[in-house]
């Protein structure tokens, strides 16, 4: 832990240097570094700045209007939250079990979800930093960049995330913010025609899925020593899985690791999970900082999303993607399963499961039936829990006698993972920026340990290349010396 | 049978039967006027004015305007829709229209009305105004948020339930729709699934428990067709066979 950047003893003589805001992620956050005069990096802090209120603006709706409110949250994978809040009013409405077409039709939306957020996130957002370099020309670091010099490569990219659209748009009646999944199950199955039009390209897309696996590989494999060492930092874990001990990103147990690997808990049934899971608070940041409560807020903050799923699940059940998780484990003697860069690779491994848990399902006729409603005993309390493409996301309910929500609590993925982003920045900011005079392309490192955990750091939506970059240092006396500025 | 005449409208010839409203004739020869608290099963009541036409060169609600032989209607022209587009900015920034979460999108006619007058700013300082919903009735919620305060329901409740559970208080600004009980609930009041007025609401106030959500997008009233071309679909007239709303049979479904 680099715990001894996150506060400076004596700030009011530090220079400080902002990243506001942090391009090519979701959200709108910064990060502050402050310097002493010999350029000695003293703190460093990620930073969320914005403050959206969702949990309190939905007491006293009725529930059902929120699993398609809530996924107004976000614009890249509204999918997770509006299955999550589903998931949670699933146990208000008393529907245990949902039927076989809801609870398909519900994973094919989800997995259409992960696939297209993967693809966006690996291919639009970070590819131009993986391709070009961390300091390479600003200029052409961006998507227009990599389809000016890898046409396919960044054709392949839009059209995987084009995919993953069209399976979303077929489940959920629209692309972005659709309204299918309602306490109970769903209400619409797939035709045929819609079930056609996927197949007919699914192969592809595996086929795709599989070759960007083998890049996001390449790429570390040219590049050992720096991706391994990059931003590492050793964490706990957290993720679910099945009872078999097999990925599974819609619905499983908790499972946490501490950074040795040892178990710290396992199988664990969600509904309960702050007997587990407890949120601590820093004067700094809007963003709590989750922790395991058996080993304390200090001890206790752990990592989440693809990395820790791939490497946390015993196995994955589809062939490909089981075959290159096994590889990637098996890499470089494991040690890759701890950098913070295998997130990419980690990523696509599961975009590849995706699409082939696409496919899967394409087959599968129960998603033509017409029975999508359950409901029994009805319930106070409902905890919903799904891996979103960034982690463990969960939504919990409590709604009253005249069915209107009381009370809310999310934790979104990036949410668990602030701790860890704030350690990865630290860990870059010592190796890259230490005692060096601040350029442009050294404060993109920063940029690209934070992308490298996919956060959406308010879960907003933003047009991607509006966000301009801007920098300033700042002398002890408040004076500004020095800036540089990046336009969209 | 009454005799026919004709008046024109945006320069061509309606007919119309004696005692029709200019509205009313024109639903029946398949020409559209846009409106919102004009109900073919009600009494005319001129409230929304978004029927507003020029009679004559003069501007009246088409609704309550009698035809009448000869006259010359302006409706379809650009200074009528800019003044309608107003009248339906004022209705959006008045209350808390959250379309992209609201159960009644794609079946509301306030939202499908903004569509097709291609309103794409409230274009007014929203009032967000402080309206907690009503729901005390075990199946039934009131959304007093998205009141336009057409009267559909406290016509409907009154006039076909007999029950006259709604009604409007205040004057100008502080106007607002209430129910018939000393407590202001509307558990305490005799309203009931299946009452005409349920089923009325042009827009998401009077809403059934636990059901929303369940028409998928594609399957809802104005996702197909837009309000001008679903509405004359619903107007009683010569060969749709139809003798009420077609939108209040649906919901009643």
């Amino acid at each position: 832990m680099i715990s001894h950047l996150e506060t400076a003893e004596h700030p009011e003589k530090l220079r400080r240097v902002a990243i506001e805001p942090i391009s090519r992620v979701e959200g709108h956050g910064k990060v502050t570094l402050l310097l002493d005069e010999d350029d000695h990096v003293r703190q460093a802090r990620l930073h969320i700045v914005e403050f959206r209120g969702f949990e309190k603006f939905i007491q006293g709706r009725p529930y059902w209007e929120v699993p398609v409110m809530v996924q107004r949250l976000c614009g890249i994978c509204p999918v997770s939250h509006h299955l999550a809040a589903a998931k949670a009013l699933d146990q208000v409405v008393g529907a245990t079990h949902l039927t076989p077409t809801a609870e398909k039709l519900r994973r094919l939306m989800h997995y259409g979800q992960i696939l297209q957020s993967h693809a966006l996130h690996f291919f639009h957002l970070s590819s131009p930093d993986l391709l070009f370099g961390f300091g390479s020309d600003v200029a052409r670091r961006n998507i227009v960049g990599v389809a000016a010099a890898y046409p396919e490569i960044a054709r392949q990219g839009i059209l995987l995330r084009k995919f993953g659209q069209e399976v979303i748009r077929v489940t959920a009646g629209k692309r972005v913010h659709g309204t299918s999944a309602v306490p109970g199950g769903v209400n619409k199955n797939l035709d045929k025609d819609e079930r056609d039009i996927l197949l007919k390209d699914v192969y592809q897309m595996i086929g795709w899925s599989r070759d960007a696996v083998h890049l996001a590989r390449r790429l570390f494999e040219q590049n050992l020593e720096e991706y391994n060492a990059f931003g590492r930092f050793a964490a706990h874990n957290l993720s679910l899985v099945r009872a078999d001990g097999a990925m599974d990103l819609y619905h499983g147990g908790l499972r946490a690791r501490d950074k040795d690997g040892k178990t710290l808990f396992d199988h664990v049934e969600y509904s309960h999970y702050w007997d587990y899971i407890f949120e601590d608070v820093k004067a700094w940041s809007y963003m709590k900082f989750p922790f395991f409560r058996s080993l304390g807020p200090e001890d206790g903050w752990y990592r989440v999303g693809p990395l820790t799923r791939v490497t946390q699940c015993d196995f994955i059940d589809t062939p490909l993607a089981d075959h290159e998780r096994r590889d990637f484990i098996a890499f470089d003697n494991g040690r890759a399963t701890g950098a913070t860069l295998a997130y990419h690779w980690a990523r696509m491994i599961e975009m590849l499961h995706a699409a082939e848990m696409i496919k899967e399902l394409l087959h599968d006729d129960d998603l033509l039936g017409s029975d999508l409603l359950v409901q029994g005993e009805r319930q106070e309390r409902g905890v919903g829990m799904i891996e979103a493409p960034r982690g463990t996301l969960i939504h919990h309910y409590r709604v009253d006698e005249n069915d209107l929500v009381v009370r809310a609590n999310l934790i979104v993925s990036t949410t668990h993972n602030n701790q860890a982003m704030n350690e990865a920045i630290r860990r870059v900011a010592e190796q890259y920026l230490d005692g060096r005079q601040l350029t442009e392309g050294l404060l993109n490192h920063i940029e690209v340990a934070v992308r490298a955990f996919d956060p959406c750091l308010s879960c907003a939506t933003h047009a991607l290349g509006k966000m301009p970059l801007e920098l300033e240092l700042v002398d002890a006396e408040g004076t500004r010396i020095d800036a540089l500025s990046r336009a969209a | 049978m009454s005799e026919t005449h004709t008046f024109r409208l945006d320069g061509d010839e309606v007919p119309f039967a004696e005692g029709q409203t200019v509205i009313q004739a024109a639903l029946s020869a398949g020409r559209y006027i846009p409106h919102l608290c004009y109900h073919p099963e009600f009494k005319p009541h001129g409230s929304c004015k978004v029927c507003t036409v020029k009679a004559d060169g003069r501007a009246a609600a088409s609704c309550t305007l009698p035809a009448r032989a000869g006259m010359a209607v302006e409706s379809d022209t650009e200074e009528m829709n800019d003044l309608r587009r107003t009248l339906v900015q004022m209705l959006f920034a008045e209350g808390n229209h959250f379309c992209p979460s609201c159960e009644k999108s794609g079946n509301c006619m306030l939202q499908a009305l903004g569509y097709d007058l291609g309103v794409m700013t409230a274009g007014f300082r929203h009032f967000f105004p402080d309206r907690p919903v009503d729901a005390s009735h075990p199946d039934l919620l009131l959304d007093f948020n998205r009141c336009i305060l057409c009267e559909l329901c406290v016509r409907a409740s009154c006039e076909v339930d007999e029950k006259c559970v709604f009604a409007l208080s205040g004057r100008g600004l502080d106007k607002h729709l209430v129910v018939n009980a000393v407590s202001g609930r509307l558990a305490d009041t005799d309203v009931a699934l299946g009452d005409k007025a349920v089923e009325v609401c042009p827009v998401g106030v009077i809403l059934k428990k636990r059901v929303g959500f369940a028409q998928p997008i594609g399957a809802r009233r104005y996702d197909a067709r837009p309000i001008s071309a679903q509405a004359l679909d619903d107007a009683p007239r010569p060969g749709n066979h139809r003798s009420g709303c077609g939108a209040c049979e649906e919901g009643a479904k």
